[in-house]
């Protein structure tokens, strides 16, 4: 029961902290933002990697963590690369003045 | 505790407070490169972290290792190459496709656990209970992430047309029937019935296909923000599911950050999560409910030459740039424009709407790529009262941002949303492909006003021909 009742509270906590970190975002960074959160979200690729790794010789296990963890490694290389060149228009901007 | 233990659990720790310093920086302008940096630092760390912990208990064996490179080789690859090719206007799509991946990854690894038990849990009832409806989970809000992404990507890169029976009453209760369809096999799943998992899959992704598909264009950008905050969601009950608090930290942090974000986006266009959702597209009803008013009656349409004639008169211009701007990627002939008109001695500015685009932000990003000073770049608030000392507004493939029938037509399906005042400018040039109707299928009543012209063509081509006029008047942008 350890573990869930600390999972709850993780949650709980997680959650609220994902409440309060963006207050006030400036329309320009709309879509940086949730490009990058979405990029965050491919955290399951941890989930992915445990997976694979206590799998064993579970051949269907193997595969469908590694196309899992391919899925999530998409969404996060991806997104964060996204969401940098996005970010890098407006710092080039900033730093020229 | 062991070392390795210690070491996974400070490692965590770390990636978690990065993680929310990340997004934290991602919403201020100043830091939000770093940020993001950050934030991806802190993801690999917690793949360090996982790794270390597994080697340091019982190991990961050569076969793990294999199947572990092979899955991140092609997933970074095809990340990579994605990222950098794709166009900046295309930026809506991507990051629905890219947030449809991480659902199916969460729903992968519910599947799995759900068909190969991981020994974990402890036997205890409560336990179990919460594995299966964690899994469950996982599943339903996983596929229901995917299959609305990948409809929202379809749907933005026009391969997909609404179908008519989508935009009926009908589709309530279809989407109704396959979330009943959901509920049913959730509630035998969670007692212990395996056989309903692939009925949960087949109905869940059903019904993210149903939610997504009668959703009108304007509210897409929403609707991605939702299905964001979904795979969030997806992301921590995945981490009840392999027992992992760094998953459920980092997938609620994002749930919660994106709900938000998109209860912020719901307001600047005036409408609620409720209405986006089940609304379906405005267009629907305002082909039935107002057909009449649908003519246009008053359209003055005009030349290049004469646009051109008038801009270099002006002493104030404001740019209107909307998607038809970032169809046409004519941001950059824009940027040439605007920088013959200020050599000139014109004052430019742009005027940006928070949801012009497909997305807020969409057209910041755009306006950037093509070096238009930040400075430039105003606000709906702040340009508003602007515009009646304004002497030419330039509209580029924006069309219900600039619709006065939000501010006064009780009547129409627009009323209330906030809208860029254009028409109290001297004179509005709407450059336009045709006489369409926006996203939202409805009238523009600003093309009937007296001070409204309209220059139709691929604003591409039109602002080209621009440069070309405004040359030949003896203005250019290279003095």
């Amino acid at each position: 029961m350890s573990f869930l009742s600390e999972a709850f509270w993780v949650l709980l906590l997680g959650s609220l902290l994902g409440l309060e970190l963006i207050g006030k975002v400036p329309p320009t960074l709309h879509t940086p933002l949730m490009s990058g959160a979405n990029a965050i979200s491919g955290i399951t690729m941890l989930a992915a990697l445990t997976l694979i790794i206590k799998a064993g010789t579970n051949l269907p296990l193997l595969v469908l963590g590694a196309v899992s963890l391919g899925f999530a490694l998409f969404n996060v290389v991806g997104g964060f690369l996204v969401t940098d060149r996005m970010l890098a228009m407006f710092s080039r901007k900033s730093s020229r003045k | 505790m062991t070392f390795s233990e210690i070491l996974k659990f400070s490692i965590d720790l770390l990636a978690v407070f990065l993680l929310a310093l990340g997004i934290k920086g991602l919403s201020k302008v100043r830091s939000a490169r770093d940020a993001n940096r950050l934030a991806a630092i802190a993801m690999s760390l917690a793949v360090v972290g996982v790794l270390l912990d597994s080697l340091g208990s019982s190991g990961i064996s050569f076969n793990a290792w294999i199947w572990i490179i092979a899955g991140s080789l092609v997933g970074t690859l095809l990340g990579a190459v994605v990222a950098r090719r794709v166009a900046m206007t295309a930026m809506p799509e991507t990051v629905a496709l890219f947030n449809g991946c991480g659902g199916m990854s969460s729903l992968l690894v519910a599947l799995a656990v759900a068909i190969f038990p991981l020994s974990n849990s402890n036997g205890e009832l409560s336990s179990v209970l919460v594995e299966r409806i964690s899994i469950v989970i996982s599943v339903f809000v996983g596929s229901i992430t995917f299959t609305g992404s990948m409809v929202a990507m379809a749907k933005l890169q026009g391969w997909l047309p609404t179908p008519a029976w989508m935009q009926s009453k009908v589709r309530h209760f279809i989407n109704i029937a396959l979330g009943v369809v959901s509920l049913i096999s959730i509630s035998s799943l969670v007692s212990g019935d395996e056989r309903g998992l692939l009925l949960l899959i087949v109905g869940s992704a059903l019904l993210g296909i149903g939610v997504t598909l009668p959703i009108g264009g304007a509210d897409m950008p929403v609707v991605i923000s939702l299905l964001n905050s979904y795979s969030g969601v997806a992301a921590a009950a995945a981490g009840f599911v392999v027992g992992s608090q760094l998953l459920i930290v980092a997938g609620a942090m994002v749930g919660a950050a994106g709900l938000i974000l998109t209860q912020v986006m719901c307001n600047g266009m005036n409408r609620s999560l409720i209405s986006v959702l089940f609304g379906g597209a405005l267009g629907s009803i305002t082909a039935e409910g107002l057909s009449g008013s649908a003519e246009y009656i008053n359209i003055t349409s005009c030349s290049v030459e004469e646009c051109a004639l008038t801009l270099e008169a002006a002493e104030r211009v404001v740019i209107v740039p909307g998607y038809g701007l970032a169809v046409a990627q004519a941001q950059h002939t824009l940027r040439e424009v605007t920088r013959a008109l200020e050599a000139n001695g014109v004052e430019v500015s742009y005027a940006i709407h928070p949801v012009a685009g497909r997305m807020p932000g969409h057209m910041n990003v755009l306006l950037a790529e093509a070096d238009v000073p930040y400075d430039q770049l105003k606000e709906m608030d702040i340009v508003n009262p602007e515009f009646p000392a304004t002497d030419v507004v330039l509209v580029l493939g924006a069309n219900d941002v600039v619709n006065p029938q939000a501010k006064n037509d009780p009547s129409s399906p627009l009323y209330g949303m906030p809208v860029l005042d254009v028409q109290e400018a001297r004179t509005v040039f709407v450059v336009k492909r045709g006489m369409s109707a926006g996203y939202s299928g409805i009238k523009n009543d600003l093309f009937d006003l007296a001070n409204t012209s309209m220059v139709f063509g691929d604003a591409k081509k039109v602002l080209g021909d621009l440069l070309v006029e405004l040359k030949e008047l003896g203005i250019s942008g290279k003095n």
